[in-house]
């Protein structure tokens, strides 16, 4: 997956300015930046959801697993209506077969008959990402996958996705307000801030990054180091 | 398509209260209309206190007319409780039982011969009303002064034909009973023959001059008694009507009532399914999911109105069917029904559609919904002619711009052969979809705002 010098305003406002990102298979790429950097605009664009004003992306077309912010399916439907129907809605030959699958690796087989708004917002969060995953993508696009979770439901959630990077070879793009957990998951981190693309690297290579352009806030703990560095840059 | 309406269904049967609703709501309707239609009395109920002696007459000059009965007159045209006295009429009124109360006074009668002398009085009946409701208080009036002026025509009628009668009397000749003994009377025209005959066996004289005079006067009065014995008859009813229907005959009242009720329940459960179930889409952040290439935003949209027509047919079949307990429907006009009931419903879920799509969420589309179509249905039910023209066309252009008068000529037109042409109504229909749709597309441009 390959976006280049993407672009995006919104009136007089700039949301992108040339913003690039490549992935490869099986890499996990994580997105941070503060509020309003840009990072769900960027996920949209190579979601296929909006359009970008200049630039270009370069994505498997059909391959693109959005998983929106927000839980995106029915709350007044049961697991397994919820992974039937969008099953059905993506043509799956076999669409019972692909709904096993899904309960099968987001563990939520027992569960299948509860109604979703029962759930609690990790399960949730989880037929979210498998509805995501039923369009079969080599893409994965998660737009801060664990906003509302608590640490028990968000360690289990990037097991899960870990996994399907490292067994299915899926390229994981993800948002993240979370330095933390950016650096944990993320093999490469796009740093982003007010549309602009700042940084584009591993984590070690952020934190030296960080000690260079910010020396001050270096022996603090790295979140602090990052702030600083966003103000170094003038953000 | 088909997946997401199976999914619309299971939502909707997943909310029992909404979905009680949509079945309890025609069947309240249909019970309501049904027995407002079926048991409601063809004449107003109106209390009734005749204190006249059942001796009294009407009479004309030292002549007593017959009994006119104006009581069971009245009687005829309203359904009349009869009561014993004043305050049993007034009670009757007060507590709702009775429209209003009629109360002839034991002097009505003696007020009405007095007006042919020198000291007359005037005649009144007495009525009781209750003024709580002005729209009760006005049907009220227009009922009484409609049944005054049916008694007072029937009185006016009743001194033509008597006074006629007199006049004939003095113009023709006759008998004419007084105190019990028969009076001949001669009459103008024998009395003027009689004149003839004298006058032709005299010479001419001063005397047959004078002869010639009477002779005059009993010819010029013979014809101005004649004219107003003519002008009497008519003085009881001066103008007739002469009704001509220019736009086709309507069809009964109960019908056109069913077919409101009809149009009502068609309107609210396809307009609010409709325009709820498309901001539902977006409340639950599975539109953009589904538009990404699962759906097209037009298949959405066809999704949804077809949902509202294909809810919106059974919950008003399922309301003409309670009402069929009541009143007679015409079954061989099904089909008609059903195209009707279609028509109506495409036009109404495209509204619904639209409305759905110019709101963020659920309940605010639910309000928008209501607050659009209540008023409209409430518009389209105004008569042409009972505002001014200025307001007429206002309305007209209003009404027209949103399918519930259409949905409802429709409905009118299937139930009744008299009704509005059902074709033209559909096409109108026609129209509308296509405008509505083309604007809920439109609308649904915002949704993909992120």
């Amino acid at each position: 997956m390959e976006a280049r010098g993407l672009v995006k305003r919104y009136g007089d406002r700039e949301a992108l300015r040339g913003v690039d990102l490549s992935a490869g298979a099986g890499e996990l790429v994580a997105i941070i930046g503060p509020n309003g950097a840009g990072k769900t605009t960027l996920l949209s664009i190579l979601a296929g959801i909006a359009k970008p004003d200049g630039g270009e992306v370069n994505v498997p077309q059909g391959e693109v697993g959005w998983v929106p912010q927000q839980a995106a399916l029915y709350r007044r439907l049961t697991v397994e209506e919820n992974l039937l129907l969008f099953a059905r809605l993506e043509k799956h030959e076999d669409p019972r077969r692909s709904s096993e699958e899904m309960l099968e690796l987001t563990g939520l087989g027992e569960r299948r008959g509860e109604i979703v708004a029962r759930l609690s917002g990790g399960n949730q969060q989880r037929i979210n990402i498998a509805i995501g995953l039923l369009a079969r993508p080599s893409v994965l696009l998660l737009d801060e996958p664990s906003v509302g979770l608590d640490p028990r439901q968000r360690a289990r959630l990037w097991e899960f996705v870990v996994a399907l990077a490292a067994e299915r070879g899926t390229t994981v793009v993800f948002s993240t307000h979370d330095i933390q957990e950016a650096e944990r998951y993320g093999r490469r981190l796009l740093v982003l801030a007010d549309g602009e693309a700042l940084f584009d690297g591993g984590a070690e290579e952020l934190r030296a990054a960080v000690r260079q352009e910010a020396p001050e806030a270096a022996a603090q703990d790295f979140e602090t180091a990052f702030v600083a560095f966003l103000q170094h840059r003038g953000h | 398509m088909r997946w997401l309406l199976l999914k619309d269904l299971q939502v909707l049967r997943r909310s029992p209260l909404q979905a009680a609703l949509l079945v309890a709501y025609p069947i309240l309707i249909a019970v309501l209309v049904g027995f407002a239609i079926s048991g409601s009395p063809d004449k107003p109920r109106v209390a009734f206190l005749n204190e006249v002696p059942d001796d009294a007459r009407v009479s004309v000059g030292e002549k007593e007319l017959p009994k006119i009965g104006v009581g069971d007159r009245i009687c005829e045209r309203v359904e009349c409780v009869h009561v014993k006295d004043r305050a049993e009429a007034r009670d009757e009124v007060s507590s709702g039982d009775v429209l209003a109360a009629l109360i002839l006074p034991a002097d009505l009668v003696d007020k009405i011969n007095s007006l042919s002398t020198p000291v007359p009085s005037t005649p009144e009946v007495e009525v009781i009303v209750n003024e709580d409701d002005p729209v009760k208080a006005r049907l009220v009036n227009d009922r009484i002064g409609a049944l005054l002026t049916q008694a007072n025509l029937v009185i006016a009628r009743r001194i033509a034909s008597e006074g006629g009668k007199f006049i004939g009397l003095v113009l023709d000749g006759g008998q004419l009973s007084v105190l019990g003994q028969a009076i001949r009377i001669l009459g103008l025209g024998n009395t003027a023959r009689i004149l003839h005959a004298v006058r032709a066996t005299m010479a001419p004289s001063p005397l047959r001059k004078s002869l010639d005079e009477v002779l005059r006067f009993t010819t010029l009065t013979r014809g101005n008694l004649g004219t107003a014995g003519t002008l009497l008859t008519r003085l009881s009813q001066p103008i007739a009507l002469d009704k001509e229907v220019v736009n086709g005959s309507s069809p009964p009242l109960e019908t056109f009532a069913i077919a409101v009720a009809a149009t009502f329940t068609l309107a609210f459960v396809t307009v609010l399914l409709v325009a709820g179930s498309l901001a539902l889409e977006r409340e639950e952040n599975a539109f953009p999911r589904l538009t990404r290439g699962l759906v097209s935003r037009s298949a959405l949209l066809t999704e949804k109105v077809l949902l509202g027509v294909g809810v919106g047919l059974v919950v008003t079949l399922l309301l003409l069917g309670g009402l069929a307990l009541f009143v007679p429907l015409r079954w061989d006009r099904f089909g008609l029904w059903l195209l009707a009931i279609v028509g109506g419903a495409a036009g109404l879920g495209a509204a619904g559609a639209a409305l759905g799509a110019a709101a963020r969420e659920v309940r605010a589309v639910s309000l928008l919904a209501f607050m659009v179509t209540l008023p409209i249905a409430f518009l389209s039910l105004i008569p042409a002619g009972t505002v001014g023209s200025g307001l007429n066309g206002v309305i007209e252009v209003i009404t027209a711009l949103f399918p519930f008068k259409p949905a409802l000529q429709a409905m009118t037109g299937a139930l009744d052969p008299a009704g509005p042409e059902l074709g033209t109504a559909l096409l109108h229909l026609a129209a509308l979809i296509v405008a509505y749709g083309l604007l809920a597309r439109f609308a649904l441009r915002r949704f993909s705002a992120v």
